[in-house]
């Protein structure tokens, strides 16, 4: 008998809310991280708001780069639906090439962020350098960290949690509609990020 | 459903005495080790206080016996050193309220019994549990280290305002900010899982307005932890990008330190650090309240063997004091140069957010009115919360207001008025908490007498202690001066006071000799494992005392609302919300 049998709603919905615990679970968390980045584009706000100058961010930051991880991150969660889609349908096969491809596509973001931190750095500007530079870097810093640990939470469903699909399917198809959340939510700060520290 | 006993089938049925003891998922291990835990962590930030009050009462003189044990970097001679107070002053507040009140009264209070009081087996996330519990160790090592770095530790407050914060040397202020994002990650992770626990696991029967009032407090706790940690996070990322990053977050252009500008890019703003501070830490002091208010509604009602009266005036309080919590921040930020329009606004949700604890304490109040009261000890200490709180609600009124927060901003009376909310109060209804449920989770009782012992000159040492700072305070004495004031004109006529509060401290210390003793003697004794020795009505007291694993031998139904005492037509003065037989009533 498995853990999910002791503690009831793991994996079949409660009657009267109509959500299992992993479901409300991930919205939780995903409120306390809409909080958290939030906070940071308050700060963001006060601090420009607060200062003599501001640059525009396209004189800075690479637009095409940042467009072209927009792109990327967009179709990674094109590619997460997919992934849960074909959990449903029970295909696997399908779910491991789909899953593979948000990894990958996860890989690309990291590898164009990666070079464009390395180009500032070439050129002298760190965080220190400036109040847009410090929130550019933080912000989208934290932002790579939770695409970070998505990714880690993605290879592992893909990789050594998928062997949960033979043993209860429902529960792992639940586990990477979970991850498939979060991953949306990874994009929508996205969303927000690009225009406002690219384009304005 | 017998599967909840067959369930224990899932893991091994011999568990090593490090997965039972030390690494376990079960929310009543988990439970004791956050009390256990935050009790230590009360008993250690007493201490450093207890040092402090030495050098407030007798500034400049060595500390006998024990003052050169500190070495010559905090206390050379046994004389306290400005930095050595100024990190004992910042840690004292960081550790009560971070690793005291909030793991004893949301960790460990909560963790245990919600699961208990719902009817469920354990939370909903037993593993993210035990995550969240290594993840407060961690942030409670981090945070006890760093009184041992070069430089010592952070200095700046609890509050750790930039600039100073920012520019103060050595590592003890980075390590606070590291500490922070692990603690602040534990009360995450935790109100995850008591939310989902409460919406999901209730008991067959359980509707949300038959929950006992602990677990309500529980659930609003957990909303506030959820919503307003994540601000003082980003508050922690940015300062420790400051120290570290060299960034000017918060560090305005032009800055100068010892004679020279600081070589920052500047442009930032020390104001941006206190919003984001005090957007989480004031419904941070709802999270030190209201398991206290849930506690003392628990005992209280038991006691007076009385439904509590107004239940769902009290439900609405709690949702109402959360929401409010969110919109009244800057009323600590009154003296920051913010336009009167602003003001008008946090004055005015400022004094609407007093409205519901006034009708909690009335609640409570009127609970008592034709009761049959039995002052146990748990009973007294919850009947001294309501006087105690009240004192340090209405102390606050003044400060909500800036025409009367301009003198009284930063001053002795801020300091009064939050431990008379915290100390005699939230603290009070924590210890009575620990005698109400002591039987349940050892199955013995703890001794009345010591109790009593304990209860008494507990309550006169805190009014000794912080009644005469309501008065330094009103005579104009700052805080946080390492010398109690004696450079100033104004604070020479209060500062006697100081020696009256700090006898009164170290009477308050002696004072809970007894409970100390009283706790771990008591659990020499043979259990008697008496279910339900108070009679109550809460589905807890249907567990065996104390509870295996899995909680429950089989899975609980509710039939009524929480605290139907004195029935008219029931043989016994109390109906327990599990037992079937009886009538089954409206939901209270």
């Amino acid at each position: 008998m498995s853990a999910s049998a002791l503690i009831p709603y793991t994996v079949e919905t409660r009657p009267d809310t109509g959500l299992n615990n992993v479901k409300i679970g991930i919205w939780l968390f995903l409120a306390s991280e809409v909080m958290l980045f939030g906070g940071l584009f308050a700060a963001y706000i006060l601090l420009r708001i607060g200062a003599a100058q501001w640059p525009l961010g396209a004189s800075i930051l690479s637009v095409p780069l940042a467009a072209a991880n927009t792109l990327v991150l967009i179709s990674s969660s094109v590619t997460m639906v997919m992934s849960w889609a074909s959990l449903v349908r029970k295909d696997f096969g399908k779910f491991r090439l789909f899953m593979g491809l948000t990894v990958l596509l996860g890989l690309v973001f990291m590898g164009i962020k990666a070079t464009e931190y390395m180009t500032k750095f070439h050129h002298g500007l760190f965080p220190r350098t400036s109040t847009f530079l410090a929130i550019y870097f933080t912000l989208t810093g934290l932002h790579a960290a939770h695409v970070l640990g998505g990714m880690v939470v993605n290879a592992y469903l893909w990789g050594p949690g998928s062997a949960m699909w033979k043993s209860e399917p429902l529960r792992f198809t639940n586990r990477v509609e979970a991850a498939g959340l979060f991953w949306h939510f990874v994009d929508l700060v996205w969303i927000f990020l690009f225009p406002v520290l690219y384009l304005l | 459903m017998t599967e909840a006993l067959e369930g224990a089938t899932h893991h091994p049925e011999v568990l090593g005495w490090w997965r039972k003891y030390i690494f376990s998922v079960d929310h009543k291990v988990i439970g004791i080790q956050y009390a256990l835990t935050g009790l230590t962590f009360l008993f250690f930030g007493f201490c450093l206080m207890m040092l402090m009050r030495w050098q407030l009462a007798f500034p400049g003189v060595a500390l006998p016996v024990i003052g050169t044990l500190f070495g010559e970097n905090r206390m050379p001679g046994g004389i306290m050193l400005p930095e050595f107070y100024n990190q004992l002053g910042a840690m004292h507040g960081t550790i009560m309220v971070f690793l005291g009140v909030v793991p004893l009264g949301v960790g460990g209070f909560g963790n245990y019994l919600v699961p208990l009081q719902i009817g469920a087996p354990d939370m909903a996330f037993p593993r993210l549990n035990m995550a969240s519990y290594w993840f407060l160790f961690l942030g409670g090592v981090t945070m006890f280290v760093s009184f041992f770095v070069p430089g010592g530790s952070a200095q700046s407050g609890w509050t750790s305002y930039p600039p100073l914060a920012v520019i103060s040397d050595g590592n003890g202020q980075t390590l606070w900010l590291v500490g922070m994002v692990f603690l602040i990650t534990s009360s995450l992770l935790g109100s995850i899982n008591t939310l989902t626990t409460i919406i999901q696991l209730r008991a067959k029967g359980l509707t949300f307005m038959r929950l006992p009032y602990f677990v309500w407090a529980q659930l609003v706790t957990g909303v506030l932890l959820l919503l307003a940690m994540p601000p003082l996070e980003v508050a922690g990322i940015l300062q420790l990008m400051d120290r570290v990053a060299g960034t000017s977050f918060f560090l305005p252009t032009g800055l100068v330190v010892s004679g020279q500008v600081l070589a920052v890019s500047g442009g930032g703003s020390p104001v941006l650090y206190q919003h984001l501070f005090w957007f989480l830490a004031h419904p941070e002091v709802y999270v030190l309240l209201l398991p206290a208010m849930g506690i003392v509604s628990e005992v209280i009602a038991n006691n007076t063997r009385r439904p509590l009266w107004g239940y769902r005036a009290l439900v609405g309080s709690a949702l109402f004091l959360g929401f409010m919590s969110f919109v009244v921040w800057a009323h600590h930020m009154y003296l920051t140069g913010m336009g009167t329009t602003i003001s008008i606004f946090f004055q005015t949700t400022t004094m609407i957010i007093s409205v519901p604890s006034v009708v909690i304490l009335t609640a409570l109040i009127l609970t008592l009115h034709g009761g049959s009261i039995r002052f146990t000890t748990p009973m007294l200490f919850a009947l001294a919360f309501v006087p105690m709180f009240g004192i340090g609600g209405l102390t606050g009124l003044p400060l909500g207001l800036t025409a009367t927060d301009i003198p009284l901003h930063d001053t002795y009376y801020v300091i009064g008025h939050f431990h008379y909310v915290v100390a005699p109060g939230s603290i009070f209804a924590l210890f009575a908490g620990v005698y109400y449920w002591y039987p349940k989770v050892t199955g013995r009782r703890l001794n009345e007498f010591l109790g009593k012992l304990h209860f008494w000159p507990s309550l006169l040492c805190m009014n000794g202690i912080f009644f005469p700072m309501l008065i330094q305070g009103l005579a104009g004495m700052q805080r946080r001066l390492y010398n109690g004031g004696v450079d100033y004109a104004y604070a020479q006529p209060v500062l006697h006071l100081h020696k009256l509060i700090s006898f009164s401290a170290w009477g308050l210390a002696v004072s809970q000799i007894p409970f100390i003793v009283n706790f771990f003697w008591t659990l020499r004794k043979k259990a008697t494992h008496e279910e339900n020795p108070w009679h109550a009505t809460t589905l807890e007291w249907a567990a065996p005392s104390p509870p295996p694993h899995g909680n429950f031998a089989t899975v609980p139904e509710v039939f009524r609302g929480p605290y139907e005492y004195s029935v008219p037509g029931c043989a016994e003065d109390y109906l327990p919300q599990f037992a079937a037989v009886g009538p089954a009533t409206a939901d209270s």
